[in-house]
């Protein structure tokens, strides 16, 4: 089951990431060999597994829903690569 | 005095026989001729680590050093936020991010006193085992500079063991703090998922990540650990039990102690005969010292590598999805519209291994794969801790290597991404059961090559860990720091 350019395409699109052909090629030839080796699980019969998300087991932990102020508001705007006073400034969302 | 230990650095600050000021002074000339052959620190805080000095010798004077780490120097992996001091996860896409916070265990480091020399390489985003994928250029193994220093964490456990910092705290996910330390001849703790918190640890695979100290002796990475451990009500994953006396445990008698050896772990084509002989002193220093071995079986350890290259690659492609290029770090130039913008930043601004793993965990996410990887992924990660419950219905501690080889060379394993990811082989399963793991030297090769030995144990008990390694760091005496050369 070798993984496809399109698939490799289709992927780094749901990923937002652009790729050059180069890069595109490569992905393809290094994932159909990582995949290739991760499919060695399909050996192990999982039918009456319970799957693990958490590997310590605890409830759910409770707090109160109240608001704590941060406070330095321009030490997080400071990092924006674009803003215009108390906004991040990106290039347009839709076309004209 | 670079390669006191920790504890005794304390001790003198502590009595005043020696001042923070020329404690942190050695320390940072130190650093200033050993950093350029081995690259472990990003970031060297000179001025601000030397007014934290001062700050804390005026404690002093007053009476006010209460701290267990008062006025020694320190170092921290670049993965932890630190307010108002760059911290770029060694990528170029937070190569200028400033905090506005600081992580709770660099919080906790302030406290105990400890002054703050710099931010640590890393492996980018924390994948990879050898520091090579750094944006900054990889970190060097100070007992043989032409080597890896292991990774993610390399260059904490470089830094360590070259003495440019008393010790430090990394981060493991796959083995990013017990293999570096391993193949730099240190100490470095994994404890159990929630034992330490992981707020403001940039976060790799949320699952997994768990912070540890990396130090140049038990005793002084029990005590970090003591510092850093511990809940926090900011992360919903640590856990709200005691932090016990860690530094007492180490002084415990190993007697008695039931030694697991998985055969598994032993018995695989890819150990080099060196590091089998050097664990099987560690085991022979156990057991004069009235531990007892038994034979364990973990079945599913050669399934643990597949499920953590789901597992892991899966949640990283979720948690790296806030890199877009709008609130901080890199932004792309010259991008049309919004999504190109996003596109092309994270394009520029992520490393190939990154671009990697955000693929194959996106891939494995997507539509009609869920069920038949991250699904079974997370079935095979129960088999797996079944298989450490059982071992550990026998065993008070499990003995393995940490790693299977000492040290490569650079470039030796960065054109084939599979051959890297094996060489976490024997660190991978600690993290897919959530249990604590420590690396201990135990040897050296023929080549002047630090061997680590990894002791394993139940949830939450790191107190037996830190009694085994220690008895085996007692009974192996091995030099613990560098001689980097030309300083």
């Amino acid at each position: 089951m070798a993984i496809t350019r399109e698939e490799v395409l289709h992927v780094a699109r749901l990923a937002r990431l652009s790729l050059s052909e180069a890069e595109v090629g490569r992905l393809r030839d290094q994932l159909d060999d990582i995949l290739d080796y991760i499919r060695q699980l399909e050996a192990l019969d999982t039918r009456d597994v319970i799957p693990t998300s958490h590997a310590v087991e605890m409830g759910t932990p409770f707090r109160d829903d109240a608001v704590r102020p941060f406070g330095d508001k321009e030490a997080i705007l400071s990092n924006a690569p674009d803003r215009i006073g108390d906004f991040f400034r990106v290039p347009r969302i839709i076309e004209d | 005095m670079h390669e006191w230990s920790l504890l005794d650095a304390a001790r003198k600050v502590r009595g005043k026989d020696i001042s923070s000021r020329e404690l942190t002074r050695a320390l940072l000339d130190r650093i200033e001729r050993a950093n350029p052959k081995i690259n472990a620190y990003i970031t060297v805080l000179h001025e601000k680590a030397m007014k934290d000095a001062l700050a804390c010798d005026e404690a002093s004077a007053r009476g006010q050093a209460t701290g267990p780490l008062h006025g020694v120097p320190v170092g921290l992996k670049d993965i932890f936020c630190t307010r108002g001091i760059r911290t770029t996860c060694g990528s170029r896409i937070l190569h200028d991010f400033l905090p506005p916070y600081d992580a709770t265990v660099a919080e906790k480091i302030a406290a105990s006193g400890a002054v703050l020399l710099g931010k640590q390489n890393m492996d980018e985003f924390a994948m990879g085992s050898s520091t090579e994928t750094s944006h900054f250029g990889p970190a060097r193994n100070p007992w043989a500079t032409d080597r890896i220093p292991g990774g993610s964490s390399g260059g904490t456990a470089a830094a360590v063991a070259a003495g440019l910092c008393f010790a430090g705290v990394g981060t493991d996910t796959g083995g990013s703090i017990r293999q570096p330390a391993s193949v730099c001849g240190v100490v470095g703790i994994k404890p159990t998922y929630g034992r330490v918190s992981r707020y403001g640890m940039i976060a790799f695979a949320s699952s997994l990540d768990q912070g540890g100290p990396v130090a140049r002796s038990v005793p002084d990475a029990a005590a970090v650990l003591a510092v850093i451990a511990g809940h926090d009500r900011r992360d919903s994953t640590s856990v709200d039990l005691p932090v016990p006396d860690y530094v007492a445990a180490t002084g415990k008698d190993a007697r008695g102690l039931k030694i697991g050896l998985p055969r598994e772990y032993f018995e695989g084509e890819g150990l080099d005969p060196e590091v089998k002989a050097a664990v099987g002193k560690a085991l022979a220093a156990l057991v004069a010292q009235g531990a007892e071995a038994v034979e364990i079986s973990l079945p599913h350890t050669s399934f643990a590598l597949s499920a953590y290259y789901i597992i892991a690659p899966a949640e990283a492609s979720s948690n790296l999805a806030r890199y877009d290029g709008v609130r901080y770090g890199y932004r792309a130039k010259d991008a049309g519209g919004l999504i190109e913008m996003m596109s092309k930043t994270r394009a520029e601004g992520f490393g190939a291994e990154v671009k990697r793993r955000i693929m194959i965990g996106t891939y494995a996410l997507s539509a009609g794969y869920y069920e038949a990887y991250y699904g079974k992924a997370q079935k095979v990660r129960t088999l797996i801790r079944r298989d450490f419950e059982s071992a550990f219905a026998k065993a008070d501690v499990i003995l393995t290597p940490t790693t299977p080889t000492p040290a490569f060379r650079l470039g030796e394993k960065t054109e084939d991404p599979l051959r890297m990811y094996l060489s976490d082989i024997f660190t991978i399963p600690c993290n897919l059961a959530g249990i604590p793991g420590i690396s201990v030297p135990c040897g050296m090769s023929p080549e002047g090559l630090p061997i680590g030995a990894q002791l394993l144990g139940n949830h939450f008990r790191e107190e037996i860990l830190l009694t085994a390694a220690a008895a085996i760091e007692r009974a192996i005496p091995l030099p613990r720091v560098a001689p980097v050369e030309g300083t």
